[in-house]
């Protein structure tokens, strides 16, 4: 990715590759350098450079349906096709001079789809010339005469290659005036798919993702030539966790995902940029909201993280933000409260407490902000601090086996002493609440009954004080329960299990009093300690940046869209 | 006089020929390849060695043998443009898809020679390095394909084949892979995928020329059945002895399907260029003649994809005078000598040499409509423009040729047409499913403006958009 972060001094010097050699190019008459070789997306190999890739440089766009940069090559739209002129040689194999010097350009009589074609020292590419936008004209109107332009009823209106490129390079009427073929229609394709073979163009990018992507060869075409049909074997689902990437990358409104489909147009969703949160790899997301309600996450192009894709499983986790239960209010001692009451309240007791007499359970799922200020009051209380430990299954591709976004930044914060230390001190926060050493419990995220803190010992504890989105046991005894908030409702950093800190921002509201945890934290760290932080993101991430060594040098503007990577 | 010249087809037919190895054998069978198997390596003047495997392919070159299957390229050189310094294996498939509309001919020799063809591939893999070959042969051929490995199981019990075959040090083995029936099988790049165990779909060229990426992304070579044989003359008789059979630039011998409306529909083997297309369709000693009664009106002069040649059509065709200077002189369609350069000059091409005549007892809108068919069938559906544009093309031709036809569909067609060939597509099946349309409706017009109007006229007042729709079904 091109925005790459200029703070990367903690991360390991690249190895230097040897300089790839540049050569020039003309599109559209204006010459480019151009890298002579570039990595191919599957296997990273320096290959050619492609027409379409130099295009790409020089800033021209050469409509497409079949090629995508992080996918094998298919060549089969023919959208791209181009023009294009190689330098003349003359039979003693030198270049042939035009008159004033410039070399005389051969123009090859048949085009070349840009996406296949290697350039070469000198070529000129022509993407705008009449035989070039007649070409494209005819691949339109042959992608138009069978598609059943039902775009009023159509998931991909709004972001379908067929619409946009239709109003640029189309033509408005057409002289179709055949039968047009018909295939199958709401195909259940697997648990979350949905085909529409007549809207289907056959670019077969979802074919080629899942096979050389995801690693599963699960979807192929059946049937010839126009009858052509994206199918499964007959009576195996298309179902491993990666098939909603083919929603994403389907140019048309072939492939549609069961969660999204019929649910809202595209233009009308708001976009936000953010993490995903189910697992350590933190894939960069897009959220889709409208009027405070999330309708779907999208995968975000983040070389250093996720490519252009991201797990079923992730994508789909988004419902439990706008649950119905949601804790929505202040609760102190069973009654209704305000926030001023409840964190005026809290500061006078933990301002009061014995050294030592205070335990912090924190969740890893919390940003690095959130978890910077409750190790600030654990380190004034001398408490003892701890989080919980979450392992799955991972697999090959993205998902990671610790299902904690944040367990880096826990570690960062010194929340906890390193990864295997997490949830060790749990049995000790335990033993504590039962000896009557450990008095108060601040609990951040996690329902700590389910981690040996049984709801019997939490009894014992002179004040509980929870945050939570969702009620669970550890909430429903809390002394005061201050409502959080879903990452979607905030903003904040999480650092993943490589060490990529990705910043998120705010898509949606919070629900009722439910407030940024980073916000209320820092009234409570002025309460407690008497420092005065910085009252917005920027700055508490900044002052972060500055006093935890993992993020020296690291700010929240250079974390732009796509993150900075940090020694782990 | 015109008459055939059987080289490939000497055997085949003869009282007595039996496709067993005993009885190639007794005919001479597989001295060829023990002559080639034998030849020493040549100094050169400039001290190096040349390898037999060397002079191999240069005889090949020399002889100017082009391809038999459908482009006429030329052999020679499709074999240099091997890579043969990948230190990959090289591969030799014999393209036995013989599926081109009208073309019968690898057939003959495969049911009635099969060991002519083996030879002749046992001969090109040692002259390519080659130790491993494939026969794919189109899934309809299915007793072809029984004789044939019949043919290699009988080649591999007297050493022909298999490990150092006749103590020459080399090892060469030739499978039999059978198609599944689909013609794009017969375009080289899809035969190697589908060869492979894949849906058959062209590759692109860049980067995938089965010269340097082909058989499991290997250097690989593809030559039709006919194209092996004349491999075996070529060593047999040397290159300049064959180079003499034909003409210049199209040498050798071709084998010849007629089909059609001849009283002698068959196969016969010409010198390339020696017999004009008149003469094979007319001369006794071919298709001796028309049905009685009818008159010529169109050939299709290599296969259902070529352009269609019009019956009185005249061509400009540059030939030797007899001061030795090119001279343009008008040449009836009839007076096309049958060979590759004269086809391309007439503009059309002389492909699969598949010779189909058509008289006036059929209109060319039906001929048209049926050859439409089969391409929008064929078609294998990959790229936007064949795929789309074949069938668009057969549902025109089908209404029109089932009433509900329009006077503007003669237009409409080329129209169509006009936006699939011309490197549009990944293969040339763009360019075989439109030629024909573009051909027919540019040498026909008038016939299809008729039977469009005449559905016009049938309709009378009716809404020709409602009708056409009915009829398009």
């Amino acid at each position: 990715m091109s925005n790459a972060a200029p703070t990367e001094a903690k991360s390991a010097p690249p190895a230097t590759p040897p300089p790839i050699e540049k050569i020039k190019v003309k599109v559209d008459g204006r010459e480019i350098e151009v890298p002579k070789t570039m990595p191919d997306p599957m296997t990273g190999k320096q290959v050619p450079t492609t027409m379409i890739q130099a295009t790409n440089l020089a800033k021209v766009d050469v409509p497409h349906y079949c090629y995508h940069p992080k996918l094998p090559v298919a060549g089969n739209c023919r959208m791209c096709l181009v023009e294009f002129g190689t330098p003349a040689m003359g039979p003693d194999r030198k270049p042939v001079m035009n008159p004033d010097g410039t070399p005389k350009i051969a123009k090859s009589p048949r085009p070349a789809i840009a996406c296949a074609t290697p350039i070469s020292p000198g070529m000129e590419i022509y993407t705008a010339t009449p035989g070039v936008k007649q070409m494209r004209e005819g691949v339109l109107e042959s992608l138009l005469i069978n598609h059943p332009l039902d775009c009023p009823i159509c998931d991909q209106a709004g972001e379908c290659k067929l619409q946009e490129y239709s109003v640029e390079y189309g033509q408005a009427q057409s002289r179709f005036v055949e039968a047009k073929v018909h295939k199958p229609k709401t195909v259940d394709l697997g648990p979350r798919i949905v085909l529409d073979a007549e809207r289907c163009i056959l670019c077969t990018r979802c074919i080629r993702f899942t096979k050389d992507v995801a690693g599963d060869d699960a979807l192929g075409i059946v049937n010839r030539g126009s009858y052509n049909t994206i199918s499964t074997f007959p009576g195996t689902p298309f179902a491993n966790n990666y098939t909603l990437n083919t929603v994403d990358i389907c140019p048309v409104g072939a492939l549609t995902s069961k969660d999204f489909r019929f649910r809202m147009r595209v233009w009308f969703l708001k976009e936000t940029k953010s993490v995903c949160t189910s697992c350590g790899t933190g894939c960069s997301i897009t959220i889709g909201s409208r009027e405070e309600k999330i309708y779907r996450y999208e995968p975000r192009e983040n070389d250093a993280v996720n490519s252009s894709w991201m797990c079923d499983a992730g994508r789909l986790n988004y419902k439990w933000v706008g649950r119905e239960d949601r804790l929505k209010d202040v609760i102190v001692r069973g009654q209704k409260s305000t926030w001023s009451s409840a964190l005026g309240e809290i500061s006078e007791k933990l301002r009061k407490v014995a050294p030592s007499s205070v335990a912090i359970v924190a969740s890893a799922r919390q940003t690095n902000e959130e978890l910077f200020l409750l190790k600030k009051i654990a380190t004034k209380l001398k408490a003892v601090t701890d989080s919980v430990p979450r392992n799955g299954e991972g697999d090959k591709l993205l998902v990671n086996a610790d299902k904690n976004p944040n367990t880096n930044g826990a570690v960062f914060t010194g929340i906890v002493d390193c990864h295997a230390e997490m949830g060790r001190n749990l049995g000790k926060i335990a033993d504590g609440i039962k000896s009557g050493t450990i008095k108060t419990l601040i609990v951040f995220g996690e329902d700590v009954t389910n981690h040996g803190i049984s709801a019997e010992l939490l009894g014992k504890l002179e004040t509980l004080v929870v945050s939570d989105i969702l009620p669970n046991k550890t909430t429903a005894v809390a002394h005061y329960l201050l409502p959080g908030c879903a990452h979607a409702e905030k903003r904040g950093s999480l650092t993943n299990v490589k060490g990529r800190v990705q910043r998120f921002v705010k898509a949606v509201e919070a629900k009722g009093d439910a407030r940024a945890e980073w916000e209320f934290l820092h009234e409570l760290v002025y309460n407690v300690t008497g420092q005065n932080g910085f009252v917005n993101i920027e700055g508490l991430f900044n002052q972060m940046a500055a006093e935890v060594p993992a993020f020296n040098g690291v700010t929240w503007a250079s974390l732009g869209d796509t993150g900075v990577t940090v020694q782990i | 006089m015109p008459q055939q010249f059987r080289l490939i087809l000497k055997n085949v037919d003869a009282a007595g020929y039996t496709n067993d190895i005993d009885c190639y054998i007794r005919n001479g069978g597989y001295e060829t390849l023990k002559k080639a198997l034998a030849v020493a390596p040549k100094d050169l003047p400039d001290g190096k060695k040349m390898s037999p495997q060397e002079q191999l392919r240069e005889d090949v070159k020399l002889s100017g043998l082009r391809g038999r299957g459908g482009a006429g390229f030329s052999c020679g050189l499709k074999w240099s443009f091997v890579d043969r310094r990948s230190g990959k294996p090289i591969y030799l498939i014999c393209n036995a898809d013989e599926s081109e509309p009208g073309t019968f001919k690898d057939r003959q020799i495969i049911h009635k020679d099969p060991h002519q063809l083996i030879e002749g591939m046992i001969i090109s893999c040692f002259a390519n390095d080659v130790n491993l070959a494939y026969i794919y042969i189109r899934g309809e051929f299915p007793e072809g394909a029984r004789i044939l490995n019949r043919a290699l199981n009988e080649a591999r019990a007297k050493n022909f084949l298999g490990k150092n075959i006749l103590g020459s040090g080399q090892d060469i083995e030739i499978h039999v892979h059978r198609g599944a029936g689909a013609y794009i099988c017969g375009e080289e790049t899809g035969l190697i995928e589908s060869l492979e165990g894949k849906r058959p779909y062209p590759r692109i060229k860049p980067p995938y020329f089965p010269a340097i990426l082909g058989l499991w992304m290997c250097p690989t070579i593809v030559n039709n059945v006919e194209t092996l044989c004349h491999v075996k003359h070529i060593v047999q008789m040397g290159a300049a002895e064959y180079a003499k059979l034909g003409t210049p630039n199209n040498t050798g011998t071709r084998i010849v399907s007629l089909s059609g409306h001849v009283k002698k529909p068959g196969y016969y083997e010409i010198e390339v260029g020696k017999v004009t297309l008149g003469e094979l369709i007319n001369h006794p000693d071919f298709g001796g003649g028309l049905l009685d009664g009818r008159k010529l009106k169109a050939i299709i002069p290599g296969g259902s994809s070529s352009k269609v040649l019009k019956a009185g059509e005249k061509f400009k065709l540059k030939k030797k005078g007899p001061d030795g200077k090119d001279i343009e002189q008008e040449t009836d369609v009839l007076d096309l000598p049958y060979d590759f350069d004269s086809l391309m000059a007439a503009g059309t091409m002389s492909g699969s040499s598949a010779v189909i005549v058509i008289d006036d007892s059929v209109d060319v809108v039906d001929v048209l409509a049926n050859i439409s068919e089969f391409y929008a069938h064929e078609s294998c559906g990959q790229c936007t423009p064949c795929r789309e544009g074949s069938l668009w093309m057969s549902k025109t031709l089908h209404r029109l040729t089932h009433g509900g036809g329009r006077k503007g569909d003669a237009d409409y067609l080329v129209k169509i047409a006009d936006n699939i060939p011309g490197g549009r597509t990944i293969c040339a099946f763009g360019e075989a499913c439109s030629w024909p349309v573009q051909s027919f409706v540019g040498k026909f017009k008038d016939d299809f403006v008729a039977r469009g109007a005449a559905d016009e006229a049938k309709r009378g007042s009716a809404s020709p958009e409602t009708k056409t729709a009915a009829a398009a079904h």
